[in-house]
């Protein structure tokens, strides 16, 4: 089974054009143990590559919001590599890594505008409020927040908040846009609208997304590939790919094919879950 | 707003309950002084044990200019301390939260300088530093008073940074000096401006002790004043003293408030009105 399904993927990295493409990151034998002795996760494998939408599925405690945050530089793993190989290496040796981080929260800074806020990593990185103007205005404009640009957090619905942290990921041009359960907090008719925004800005930019969730429908509406881990240790137990074109919108939710992406996924997460992780 | 009551009477909301926060305690306050001004006639107290607001108001008038400069003395040290205050204040909390050595090495002391009764330790720096320059020490001992709640709360503000955000800054590869400046700082704003609040009353408190026990030396402040009309059992001038001292201290209140709620208004709770 887990072979048939690895095969599958890797039909589905090939694309149509055949030709298999080289791993954007590469994650080889990744081991996290906290100091109390906790395995977060235990000899992780795992090939992302260039373009593709891959969730990385699993119940709580799974380590899948770990595993996100190292592949962001956000600690370190206790073994094993994370290898952006397709990366340039700054002068201080860290990989550019080029990326965009989606928090479960929307993690705005309260004092700030919507403007400011996604200003933020350009004004880190040294641009200047003007030269930095028109990205802003263009990337407000992606997720459709343009009329709200001088207005506070607080006065912003859920959904809109997590639009502009959407925003502000995307203010720096990532090639790889990573995101942490960002809808997990939303109610279900926003996380639909955003899920659909979501895979519309995808096909246009063409970025690669790594997206943790613990909703087996919204791993498979939105992915090209799904891989699925379970807890203690965190591991990833098998990689399911979602053969289905894009673009998918509400009516591939109620189609057969969804229903049946979706029964294999459960199937293989209970799966998971009931093996005895060793 | 226009919630209503069962018995239909319309609640108080909105700009009813600004007008009415200015004009019941100034009714209350007529009232207050009308009885004290009629019990202490009906009874004969004497003058020098309780005097009537009229007599106060009088020795205000009368005594306008000494008093007048005495209050601008004081309210020239409690200012100059509470900037002081500020600085130093502001100064150790990015010290301490910039480096732990800094605060598990100076941390107790500036609680000992805080719990040490101000009173005991004016004598001290009245001597090193008050001799030819009692001003000096007024400002030294009225900022130690001032600058612990500055210090504890903006320590605490700056400690409070949500920690995704501090993930952020550190994924966008923030330096240390961008983290302070753009996210440490506005962060802790709330919690510096509520230390402030605090922090402007208790200099005037600090200005007055150290008044108080550096006694004639300084022979211009309003505790002075104070002290002074008492020798001279001039108890109508001791009040109008007291009066001015309060007034002091009311406008530092408000004036930092409003400092407060102009710096919040955009985007803390504790500025913005709830809209339900």
């Amino acid at each position: 089974m887990a072979n048939t399904v690895s095969v599958l993927a890797q039909k589905a990295a090939a694309g149509e054009a055949g030709e298999i493409k080289r791993p954007l990151i590469r994650i080889d034998g990744v081991s996290k143990t906290y100091q109390n002795g906790t395995v977060a996760l235990a000899d992780v494998k795992l090939d992302v590559r260039s373009g593709e939408f891959l969730s990385l599925l699993g119940p709580s405690g799974c380590g899948k919001s770990t595993l996100l945050r190292m592949i962001a530089g956000l600690g370190t793993p206790s073994s094993g590599v994370i290898d952006w190989t397709q990366a340039r290496y700054d002068v201080s040796g860290e990989p550019e890594r080029s990326l965009g981080f989606v928090f479960q929260e929307p993690t705005l800074m309260p004092w700030a505008t919507v403007f400011d806020n996604v200003y933020l990593p350009l004004k880190i990185a040294g641009v200047s409020r003007r030269d930095a103007a028109d990205r802003i205005a263009e990337v407000v404009a992606m997720v459709g927040l343009e009329k709200f640009a001088q207005h506070y957090p607080r006065e912003l619905s859920g959904g809109m908040k997590m639009r502009v942290s959407i925003a502000r990921a995307l203010a720096v041009k990532p090639r790889v846009l990573l995101m942490d359960e960002p809808f997990a907090a939303l109610d279900e008719i926003t996380r639909f609208k955003l899920n659909n925004d979501l895979l519309t800005l995808w096909q246009q930019q063409r970025w690669t997304v790594i997206f943790v969730t613990h909703s087996v429908y919204e791993s498979v509406y939105l992915s090209n590939r799904i891989a699925v881990m379970n807890a203690r240790p965190g591991r990833i137990m098998t990689e399911i790919a979602i053969d289905a074109p894009y673009p998918r919108d509400d009516s591939f939710r109620t189609s057969p094919v969804y229903n049946e992406f979706c029964r294999e996924t459960s199937a293989e997460l209970k799966r998971t879950m009931v093996e005895p992780g060793k | 707003m226009e919630t209503e009551h069962a018995s239909g009477a319309p609640v108080t909301g909105g700009a009813t309950s600004r007008v009415a926060r200015i004009v019941v305690p100034v009714i209350i306050g007529i009232v207050f002084l009308g009885v004290w001004e009629f019990l202490v006639h009906w009874l004969e107290v004497p003058k020098f044990v309780l005097p009537p607001p009229s007599k106060i108001l009088d020795a205000l008038l009368t005594d306008y200019a000494t008093l007048g400069a005495s209050m601008w003395n004081t309210l020239q040290i409690t200012i100059a301390a509470f900037f002081v205050a500020l600085v130093f204040g502001v100064t150790g909390a990015i010290l301490f939260t910039q480096s732990r050595l800094f605060e598990i090495s100076l941390f107790p002391y500036a609680v000992v300088l805080q719990v040490t009764p101000i009173v005991s330790i004016a004598p001290f720096i009245l001597i090193w530093v008050g001799l030819d320059h009692t001003e000096r020490a007024l400002l030294i001992l009225a900022t130690i008073v001032a600058f612990f709640p500055i210090l504890s709360n903006t320590t605490l503000g700056m400690k409070s940074v949500d920690h995704n955000l501090l993930n952020l800054f550190d994924l966008y590869h923030a330096s240390r000096w961008q983290r302070l400046r753009y996210l440490q700082l506005p962060s802790a704003m709330p919690y510096l401006l509520g230390g402030m609040k605090i922090s402007g009353g208790l200099a005037l408190i600090g200005t007055v002790v150290a008044e108080f026990v550096a006694g004639s030396g300084t022979g211009t402040g309003l505790a002075w004043r104070i002290i002074e009309s008492s020798n001279r059992l001039n108890i109508p001038r001791m009040f109008a003293a007291l009066l001015l001292l309060s007034s002091l201290g009311v406008i530092i209140f408000f004036g930092l408030s409003a400092v407060e709620t102009l710096l919040l208004r955009k985007w803390h709770e504790s500025a913005v009105g709830r809209e339900n």
